[in-house]
């Protein structure tokens, strides 16, 4: 018994079906895939996830969040370095032996690859620099400062809808 | 046949692509040479320096464009393998056949440009994080699909291999767009969205939407005069063949 004509699907919409059955089922499983690795997809842990859920020691973990204003020490003649890495509610120290990266600086965002001591404090084996999506020319970055809007040492800088603003009356300040 | 199907099929005849196509070849290619070179000078020479990358930060204006030729060149790869897997749509397997390499080279130098961008400011070339580890793994599909479409003695089989991979691979392309968004990275989040107020300075902007517009008029314009010098060679075959 045949259906009429109108009613049965031609291959090309069998086709398309199909298609579209394989694509949600793919896409369901990545979802799900995604979301039981999630916590293994994270490139860096805050400080305050590393307080809360201490790694095994002698794991090799990343430590991500700002670096303190003031905290950075550079030890007089060695590659040493200790500064304060936080996510604005804990702080961890780290101690650090090697070059750092040219875009470290206080109030940059890091991460460090290390282990978590018995003290608490992080040694890394290595420093990375985090660059935020931010990009500005020196002049406004150095009007920003001058009108005293922004201090790079204590976090990103404001909305840019404002930079015009900001640096505009930063020029009326200082003539 | 429903509307679609015969516009669709209509230019599929490659006699009509052709006599569609050609004109405009020359055109497009000169509007591309235009905008980037326009926008390549100014951002290389006259556009700003970043006020802590310094001039590291022209490397943006190759690598921006190059990682939005990958994505852009993925869905038309795609797509064209959906056109041949349900309508079995004949330009479409050689419109794949042509995009391949340019999507490859241009994932290629997204991830070098990336990686030479990387030293200097991150401080090392290359982490496992989700946004270039995505990234990597859609380099990986375009030299599958490359591969697989020309791997076959009998073509059909090699294009509707390459047609499925080219399709389940379109997954990976959400994961490269919102990684930076779903989980922490090492890679910047971006800096130009359709609802925010731009982060990025409008003098370091306007070259780089000159750049990414002159590139991807320009990778148009290849891959069309790629899928016509093909579509002559069939011709020509064709012909001598006839010929003998």
């Amino acid at each position: 018994m045949s259906r009429s004509p109108l009613l049965k699907p031609s291959r090309k919409t069998t086709r398309l079906w199909i298609l579209c059955a394989s694509l949600l089922c793919l896409g369901s499983a990545t979802f799900l895939v995604l979301n039981a690795f999630s916590s293994n997809i994270v490139f860096f842990m805050a400080p305050s996830q590393l307080r809360d859920h201490p790694p095994h020691p002698s794991r090799v973990v990343r430590l991500g969040g700002m670096v303190v204003a003031g905290s950075l020490h550079h030890h007089p003649n060695t590659p040493d370095t200790t500064f304060d890495v936080t996510d604005g509610q804990v702080a961890i120290t780290v101690h650090y032996t090697g070059i750092l990266p040219d875009l470290f600086r206080e109030g940059q965002s890091v991460v460090a690859v290390g282990e978590l001591q018995t003290d608490q404090s992080f040694k890394a084996q290595e420093v990375l620099a985090k660059h935020d999506e931010t990009y500005m020319p020196k002049e406004v970055a150095d009007a920003l400062k001058r009108s005293g809007k922004w201090d790079p040492r204590f976090g990103p800088p404001p909305d840019a809808a404002s930079w015009n603003r900001m640096t505009a009356t930063s020029h009326d300040q200082h003539p | 046949m429903s509307p679609i199907s015969s516009w669709f099929h209509h230019y599929a005849n490659p006699g009509v692509f052709l006599r569609l196509v050609r004109p405009c070849l020359l055109p497009l290619g000169t509007i591309s040479v235009i905008l980037l070179m326009t926008g390549l000078i100014w951002g290389l020479c006259f556009s700003p320096a970043d006020w802590q990358q310094g001039e590291n930060v022209r490397i943006m204006y190759i690598h921006v464009p190059m990682a939005w030729l990958a994505s852009a060149c993925y869905v038309a790869l795609a797509l064209c393998g959906i056109l041949s897997l349900v309508w079995r749509h004949p330009l479409a397997d050689r419109a794949a056949i042509e995009i391949g390499p340019i999507g490859c080279a241009a994932s290629a130098l997204c991830l070098v440009t990336g990686s030479l961008w990387g030293k200097p400011s991150w401080g090392t070339w290359w982490v496992w994080d989700a946004r270039l580890t995505s990234m990597l793994i859609l380099f990986f599909l375009y030299l599958g699909h490359i591969t697989v479409i020309r791997a076959f003695d009998d073509s059909f089989r090699g294009q509707k291999a390459a047609a499925i991979l080219a399709i389940v691979g379109i997954v990976d392309l959400p994961i490269i767009k919102f990684s930076v968004q779903w989980w922490n990275t090492l890679h910047q989040p971006d800096s130009i969205s359709l609802t925010a107020t731009p982060t990025i300075s409008l003098s370091l902007m306007w070259p780089l939407v000159l750049c990414t517009g002159g590139f991807t008029l320009g990778a148009i314009t290849l891959v069309n005069t790629r899928l016509c010098a093909s579509l002559m060679e069939r011709q020509v075959q064709f012909f001598s063949r006839r010929g003998k």
